[in-house]
Parts: structure tokens; C-alpha cells; sequence
């Protein structure tokens, strides 16, 4: 188990360092300079003040040292600076990412609350009209492009029936998300759609496949209920895989968020990438990205301890 | 969000694609065998040859009526999209002010967009940019997954190690935002989107592909093949992609509805084809602009094929995987 711990936390450092490389690879890529962006566009007529930039900065350094330099700021928490905002990338995720955070997880959390029991319904009564009902819901959900759900939300339930507000709760601070919490309730329903529509997928395969194990057989055969056998088997044993993929699935919620989000003009870390991208801002698109990143390593980091934990059949020993 | 992108990593190698239709295989076999035995008891044996692994999975995918559907639908959207402009022209090219927002009905069955133009001949032309870069994508990242994850299989040790490493840390990254920052650095031309999302979604095809693999390239076929002195590229082109191919099918279904939901994504944010081209993305997204003016024709038809679409690939994976699993049982 040690060892487990150790190969696998020794593993996701190195992922960790890969995706550095990876978007340092892309920073280099792109167009243009930074010191023309920062300095403004009219600065190419002065090519001192630029020299000046790029040696202040570092930009005249070869692209290792450049990349040593970027990886040592990125520990000590600088993500950069904006290069349209003037403010630093760190100080915009303050204000965006605990709206994010906030969002996606109480849609994160209701659509495992509603997954669950929707999956076991599934797979218990398989190929009956609940299962069919539910597996067209959950694939139309799946198809509709979210920013479509967003915009029916919308039309119907603050529009058609104005009972809550178009748009996300506006405004700085975390406050206005409890204080104008009417105006946060549509980004949810819509946010948790998507995310239902995805995991009750894999309750209902996780439950159907638990279903044909020895253990219920067994556990039928020593005369448990039904119903028993369900809550005390089954569920318990198919909730397992769905620890691995809550940390597999957090990028895809949070790009689901970022469509939510421009949808419903929340002010989340997801809007803060796509108008980053219309700007071509590109140090927020990377340091939004390397938080995502990590986050989802370190997700995944802890599914794995909790799969081991959880699981005792799994032995990670000989791998 | 995608089906494909986020499989559920049980630690079974051996049969990485088996998640669900276990039941159903199970069905048939019981009565094939009993079928079999009733034979044998009357002592008329089935005549001819076995039935290949190939006509058992055909059987069981086509009992499967969703997966039948699914086929309906997308033979019937490829149609639609590339024989019908042959049959229903329109003017797709020159904008017509004088023709906007016209309801439904006479010469416009769809009625007209902002532009002018007719709704219904658009759908088929903007059908044909969503379903030739989402199956081209797909098809790309299946090829470029299906080798990577072959050849990391198939060597293991330390060229595995690293080679999962680099997949691990591009799936950590979100699709969409990596597809977001590469679409802001180069014009999104029909090319340059099918490239983009293949380099950005061949990863889980890779993975699945590895687990195969590491179990294929124990099996004896493969041992004899490299005593007999063949290389490890015909390992794995000859026999550890070919003998993965049920789990690489599968996932490719996935991927065309992947592939077409990212450049919905796209061109709902801006950043996908641009005009004067089109697609359903896009006219969806430029329909609901007007979603307060209820003009309902811009954006029901689009939401509806976008739907259809993407519903369809995964309805025939889902029959693929139980037809697979009936090859997998008599391995």
C-alpha cells in the first residue's frame, strides 16, 4: 500500500511537471510579444523601452533558463500577469475560481445525489421503461450541446415564467453568490443536467455490472432481501468506480462550466478563460490552464488512494 | 464532458471495453447452447460450418433496436446532408435581405434565417462541415490513439511509463480549453479543426488500446510470431491493433459524438469555422439570438440534428460494445 502511495504520488509529479513543459511548449508558440502587448502597441517604435522589457523580464534569455525561471515563479505562486487586465493572473483567479468552485460543486454533488439512485433503478429494472426513460434522458442530455439547455432554461423558466433571474449573481466577493442565491439557482439545474446525464451512465453499468458478481449470489443464497442485498451489496460495491470517476471527470464538469458560465454571464473562472481567449490574453489561458491541470491530477491522485482504501480486493502491490 | 474521455478505470486489463451488456451475452450464449444440446439430443447436429465470431456479434448488434436506430439515424443524416442539396436546391450563397426571418411553409419549409437564407438547405450544407470534421477527427485520433497505445503496450517497462505520462498530463487538461488556446493561435479552417481535435481527443483511445495490448502481446500467436523472427512493427500493426479492434470500434463511436459536440462547443463560443461556412454549432448559435423573437425554425431544427447526431454514434457503440463482448467470451 506504501509503495502504491509512493509509485503513484511520484507519478502524478512527474504529470504535473510534463504539463509545465507542455504549456510553457504552447506560451512559446504563440504569436506575437509580450512586450509589445504589455507596452502597447505603439511600443515597437521605441526599441529600447522593448530591450529594456525583455531583459527586465527575461525574455532574452535562452528558453531553458526561461523555462526555469517561469517553473521556479509557478512555485511561489506567480501565474503570471494579464496582459490585458493589468492585474496578476493569481489575484483574477482569487476573484473567479471560488465562483467556480461554488458552482460546480453543489452541481457536482446534487448530480451524484441524483445519479445513484437513478443508475440502481436502471440496472434493476434493465430493458424496462424506467430504463428506457431514463436512458433517453440521459442521452439527450449528453447530446444537447449545454449552452442550448442554458439558453431553453432560460427562455422558459425567466422568460416565459420569470421565476428566476436570466443571468448569474453579478458583483465582486463571494457574498452576492448567498445574497442573490435565486439568480444561481438556473446555472445549477443546468450545470447538473450535463452532469447527471454523465453519471448516471456509469452508475447504472457500475450497478449491472456488480449485479452478476458471486457475492450476490452468495449473499441470496444465505436468504437476504432483496432490498438488502441492493443497499448493502451492490450500491455499496458500485459506488467505488464512481470515486475514480469524479477525479477522471473534473475536466470535462469544469468545461461544462465554462459554456454555463458564458451562458448565464457568470463571473467564474470559465468566463475568465473565454473572454481571456477573445482577448488573446494568453497568461490567463495558462495559468487557468496549469490550475486545471493540477487539480486534476491531484483529483485523480486521491480517487486512486480512495479506490485503494475502499477496495480491499484491489491489490496494487505487484503493479 | 464526454463519454469517452472519462472511462472507468477498473484495473481489469484483460477486458478494458466490458462495462456493460454482460447480461445480454449471457442471455443468448444459455440459449445457443441449449439450442446445441437439443440438436445433439435429436442427433441432428447444426450442418455447415460454425458461425463466426463475426456473425454472432452481427446477431446480437442487430437485436439491439436502439443500436438499429442509431444506424437509421446517422445513414439517414449523411443522406440528408450530402444527396439532399443534389435534390432540394437552394441559395446558400448570396445573401438575401429581402428573405429574412420568413415563417415556415411555401417555398421555405424551414423558413429563412437572418440572412436570408433558406433554413432547410442550410441544414444540409452546415451538416455536411459538423459530420465530415467530426467523423475525419475521429477517424485521426482512433489511428493516432490506437498506435500510441499499441506501441506502449506492446514494449511496456520504461517507454510505457513515459509514453502514459505524457497522455496523463494532456488528459488533465480540458479539451475544450486546450482546442480554446489553439483555435486563438491559427484560423479555424475545416483542416485545422479536424486537426485540433484529433491531436486533442486520441487520448483515451490510447489508453484503452494499451490495456489490450498488454495483455495481447502475452498471448502465444504474438510470442510465436517473434521466435519465428518477426519485428516488433509487425507486432503491433499485424496483430496487437487488429485483435483490439472491437474496443477500438467502440471508441470510435464515441468519438465522432465527441468530436462533433467540441466543434458545437467551438462555434458556440466563436472560435469555430468561420463564415461564410457554417455549422449546425453555428447556426445554432446565431439562432438563438433571436430566441426572444420566437423564431423558433433558427433554432429547433439545428438543436434537433445537433442532438440526433450526437445520440446516434453512441446508441450503435453501446450495440458494438455488447457485440463485442460475445467475440470476447470465446476468447
Amino acid at each position: 500500500m506504501t509503495v502504491f502511495l509512493l509509485r503513484r504520488l511520484f507519478q502524478s509529479v512527474i504529470v504535473i511537471l510534463l504539463v509545465t513543459v507542455l504549456t510553457f511548449a504552447l506560451l512559446r508558440a504563440i504569436p506575437g510579444n509580450p512586450a509589445i502587448a504589455i507596452l502597447g502597441p505603439n511600443s515597437f517604435r521605441n526599441p529600447g523601452a522593448i530591450r529594456l522589457f525583455d531583459q527586465q523580464y527575461g525574455f532574452d534569455l535562452p528558453w531553458y533558463s526561461q523555462y526555469w525561471l517561469w517553473l521556479r515563479h509557478l512555485l511561489t505562486g506567480n501565474l503570471g500577469f494579464s496582459w490585458k487586465l493589468n492585474q496578476s493572473v493569481a489575484s483574477l483567479l482569487g476573484t473567479h475560481l471560488p465562483k467556480t468552485i461554488f458552482l460546480v460543486g453543489i452541481s457536482t454533488i446534487l448530480a451524484l445525489l441524483l445519479a445513484v439512485p437513478v443508475g440502481v433503478i436502471q440496472a434493476v429494472r434493465r430493458n424496462k421503461f424506467v430504463d428506457h426513460f431514463f436512458n433517453g434522458f440521459s442521452t439527450v442530455f449528453y447530446a444537447m450541446p449545454a449552452f442550448l439547455l442554458g439558453i431553453l432554461l432560460i427562455l422558459v423558466f425567466a422568460i416565459k415564467i420569470p421565476i428566476f433571474p436570466p443571468e448569474g449573481p453579478q458583483g465582486e466577493g463571494l457574498g452576492v453568490l448567498f445574497t442573490n442565491f435565486n439568480a444561481l439557482i438556473l446555472p445549477i439545474i443546468s450545470l447538473t443536467l450535463i452532469t447527471l446525464a454523465l453519471f448516471s451512465r456509469y452508475m447504472r453499468s457500475s450497478v449491472l455490472d456488480n449485479l452478476t458478481e458471486d457475492y450476490v449470489r452468495t449473499a441470496k443464497a444465505k436468504g437476504a432481501s432483496e432490498r438488502r442485498v441492493l443497499i448493502r451489496h451492490v450500491l455499496r460495491n458500485s459506488l467505488i468506480p464512481i470515486a475514480t470517476l469524479l477525479g477522471l471527470s473534473l475536466p470535462g464538469i469544469i468545461a461544462g462550466a465554462l459554456i454555463t458560465e458564458s451562458v448565464f454571464n457568470y463571473p467564474g473562472m470559465g468566463y475568465l478563460f473565454y473572454q481571456a481567449a477573445l482577448n488573446s490574453d494568453y497568461p490567463i489561458l495558462l495559468g487557468i490552464t496549469i490550475v486545471v491541470a493540477v487539480a486534476t491530477v491531484v483529483g485523480s491522485l486521491l480517487a486512486d488512494v480512495a479506490y485503494a482504501v475502499l477496495d480491499p480486493r484491489v491489490r496494487y502491490v505487484s503493479q | 464532458m464526454s463519454l469517452a474521455s472519462v472511462p472507468p478505470e477498473l484495473p481489469d486489463p484483460e477486458n478494458p471495453s466490458a462495462t456493460t451488456g454482460l447480461v445480454t451475452t449471457y442471455d443468448t450464449d444459455v440459449v445457443e447452447r441449449e439450442e446445441a444440446a437439443e440438436a445433439a439430443v435429436a442427433g441432428t447436429l447444426p450442418a455447415g460450418k460454425p458461425r463466426s465470431t463475426f456473425r454472432r456479434g452481427l446477431e446480437v448488434f442487430v437485436e439491439n433496436k436502439l443500436a438499429l436506430v442509431g444506424v437509421g439515424i446517422f445513414v439517414f443524416m449523411l443522406l440528408f446532408c450530402f444527396i439532399g442539396p443534389l435534390v432540394y436546391h437552394t441559395n446558400q450563397l448570396q445573401v438575401n435581405f429581402g428573405n429574412e426571418f420568413i415563417s415556415p411553409g411555401g417555398a421555405h419549409p424551414l423558413g429563412t434565417d437572418a440572412s436570408g437564407f433558406d433554413v432547410l438547405g442550410r441544414l444540409m450544407v452546415a451538416g455536411q462541415i459538423s459530420l465530415e470534421v467530426g467523423i475525419a477527427a475521429a477517424a485521426l485520433a482512433t489511428i493516432l490513439g490506437v498506435l500510441w497505445g499499441a506501441v506502449a503496450g506492446y514494449f511496456g517497462g520504461v517507454i510505457d511509463s513515459v509514453m502514459m505520462r505524457i497522455v496523463d498530463a494532456l488528459l488533465s487538461i480540458p479539451v475544450l480549453f486546450l482546442a480554446i488556446v489553439v483555435v486563438t493561435l491559427v484560423t479555424p479552417t475545416k483542416p485545422v479543426l479536424i486537426l485540433v481535435i484529433a491531436l486533442t481527443s486520441w487520448l483515451t483511445t490510447s489508453r484503452l488500446v494499451r490495456g489490450e495490448a498488454l495483455s495481447l502481446r502475452t498471448r502465444d500467436y504474438v510470442q510465436a510470431m517473434k521466435v519465428m523472427g518477426g519485428g516488433s512493427r509487425r507486432a503491433v500493426l499485424r496483430h496487437i491493433a487488429p485483435n483490439a479492434i472491437g474496443t477500438i470500434m467502440v471508441n470510435a463511436t464515441f468519438q465522432v459524438a465527441d468530436a462533433i459536440a467540441l466543434i458545437v462547443a467551438l462555434s458556440y463560443l466563436g472560435l469555430g469555422i468561420r463564415p461564410p461556412q457554417q455549422d449546425w454549432g453555428g447556426m445554432l448559435s446565431d439562432g438563438i439570438q433571436y430566441v426572444n423573437d420566437g423564431y423558433w425554425w433558427l433554432i429547433f431544427p439545428a438543436g434537433l440534428c445537433i442532438v440526433l447526431v450526437i445520440a446516434a454514434p453512441i446508441f450503435i457503440g453501446e450495440g458494438l460494445r455488447d457485440a463485442v463482448e460475445v467475440r470476447l467470451q470465446r476468447r
